[in-house]
């Protein structure tokens, strides 16, 4: 059941990030990244991490990509119409070259079995807990730099009306 | 194992019965309700032979006339996002009923069933998750119609819709703190305990003002009276101006389905759910135990699980027939009004209830 599942997350996740940049339409490559998200979401649910799961879709989805679309939609993009530069062997052997790095890449990093999932693995407490006791620095950190963008970001904006 | 599989199934299969029907029941309550509030007659006319039922007759009417009418796509729309987006917009509304239980363990044939479709850990954040995904309905209908207004609609809507999640979210915080989970089974359970041995620890007892909060980011939420500018049935053109047949039916049903959802949250947060005061499911006595050492009545299980699933559905129904009452009574706002309401009054509200609810945990435990 397990595997059925991973499978097919994992298969209509890879092929919606294709299409993410096959697809002409700014508005189509938006949809399909998000359902991308809620792919991956279903995968970290399938590794015990349902507190994650969620957020993937809560953050990614419901706020992330909402915002894009609100991009998109107030720019009234057209789908592209220049054709694509390159020709078919190019992309190809570009195709080949790409899959050549990451399988390298991924096989320079072992991780082994992941460990089994302990009771509170996951969970609203077990992240929580992590959260505040051993990373509570860099977790704390992280939200101060997310603040100084915020506050940088409205000082940029401010600044033309001024 | 393949018991287990039919069990969920049927309970899946029970909750979205119920929704569909109760959220067409609903369309004919609020025409008449909004009748006898206006001193008119309301729906009466639809009718097999002499039979009118009072006007029940109006919503299998309405589901005729929708699943026949042209479905019509406007020229140089996105045929694929246009199909979408209703699906995009009812599906949230039906997933959500999936974590809010409407009954305590059901013990049948000695196998005990938990009457909830699922029990997540992640309960209250997985309804956040899902219903962030409902802005995607409205958004896609705006844009893939063709049409500007339609476009500004979808804008309006998907604004209002995201301004209003935060303080949602902010205001139902405070029910975690006090209950320290987010699993609906274990809030509602909770519920059931007793104050000074006498008043049910209700959500609404502990937090009155967190009530308020949801109720209206709730109301803001589901696009209704009086946060309806998106939709402006009577003289604004909204997002959905270029649907028709099914696919209108659809953003209406998941409007009535929303209603029903807003009525089970605030049943299950701050309500006591399924519980009725003093009744006990499990435990030394089944049955009701009443304070001050009143004595006890011993009920049959399936007796009190009965009453307990009754009461969390009169509960809601009494819940939807507010929502209606206030859909019918208050004016609209303005634009302006609904965001400087969500972000500069909502908003600041719910954090400082958030931190007083904090304090006040932190001090008494």
């Amino acid at each position: 059941m397990e595997a059925l599942l991973f499978w097919i997350f994992s298969i209509i996740g890879v092929t919606c990030g294709g299409m993410v940049i096959w697809n002409r339409n700014p508005m189509g490559s938006a949809i399909y990244l998000v359902v991308t998200m809620l792919c991956l979401s279903g995968l970290y649910a399938l590794l015990n991490g349902a507190f994650v799961a969620v957020l993937q879709v809560l953050i990614y989805a419901g706020a992330v990509m909402v915002l894009m679309l609100f991009v998109i939609m107030m720019l009234s993009m057209r789908p592209e119409g220049a054709p694509r530069e390159g020709s078919m062997p190019v992309w190809i052997a570009a195709g080949v070259i790409g899959l050549i790095v990451v399988l390298r890449i991924g096989a320079l990093f072992d991780f082994g079995r992941p460990p089994d999932a302990v009771d509170e693995f996951g969970t609203i407490q077990g992240v929580g807990a992590l959260l505040f006791n051993t990373y509570v620095l860099p977790f704390e950190l992280i939200s101060v730099l997310l603040l100084i963008a915020v506050i940088g970001a409205v000082i940029l904006s401010k600044r033309d009306a001024q | 194992m393949f018991v287990d599989f039919i069990i969920v199934l049927v309970k899946a299969g029970l909750v979205i019965f119920a929704l569909l029907n109760l959220a067409g029941l609903l369309t004919w309550a609020e025409r008449k309700q909004s009748a006898v509030m206006q001193d008119r007659v309301g729906p009466n006319r639809a009718n097999i032979g002499k039979l009118t039922l009072g006007g029940l007759l109006h919503p299998v009417a309405d589901g005729i006339k929708m699943i026949t009418k042209e479905d019509f796509i406007p020229e140089g729309a996105n045929r694929t996002l246009h199909t979408l987006a209703p699906a995009a917009a009812l599906f949230p509304a039906l997933v959500v009923f999936a974590v809010i239980p409407f009954g305590d363990t059901l013990v049948l044939f000695g196998r005990a069933i938990q009457l909830q479709v699922a029990q997540l850990n992640v309960g209250i954040m997985y309804i956040f998750a899902v219903s962030s995904l409902a802005v995607y309905g409205t958004m896609l209908a705006g844009w893939a119609s063709n049409n500007n207004y339609s476009l500004l609609g979808g804008l309006r809507a998907s604004s209002q819709m995201i301004s209003y999640e935060l303080s949602i979210g902010l205001s139902i915080l405070g029910i975690v703190l006090i209950y320290e989970t987010a699993m609906l089974d274990e809030i509602v359970r909770q519920q059931g305990e007793l104050l000074w041995g006498f008043i049910p620890k209700w959500g609404i007892i502990l937090q009155p003002f967190a009530f308020i909060l949801f109720l209206g980011a709730a109301l803001a939420e589901n696009k209704r009276v009086p946060f309806d500018m998106p939709e402006g049935e009577s003289e604004i053109i909204g997002y959905f101006v270029e649907y028709s047949s099914m696919k209108f039916g659809m953003f209406f049903l998941a409007e009535f389905v929303e209603i029903i959802i807003v009525s089970g949250l605030v049943t299950t947060l701050f309500f006591g759910g399924w519980q009725v005061p003093y009744l006990h499911a499990t435990g030394e006595v089944v049955g009701f135990v009443w304070p001050f050492g009143l004595g006890a009545w011993h009920l049959p299980q399936w007796l009190v699980a009965l009453i307990q699933v009754g009461a969390f559905a009169i509960k809601v129904l009494i819940g939807c027939w507010i929502l209606l009452v206030v859909r019918w009574t208050l004016p609209r706002f303005r634009y302006d009004q609904i965001m400087h309401l969500g972000w500069k009054v909502w908003f600041e509200l719910a954090l400082i209830n958030l931190l007083i609810t904090a304090v006040v945990v932190l001090l008494v435990t």
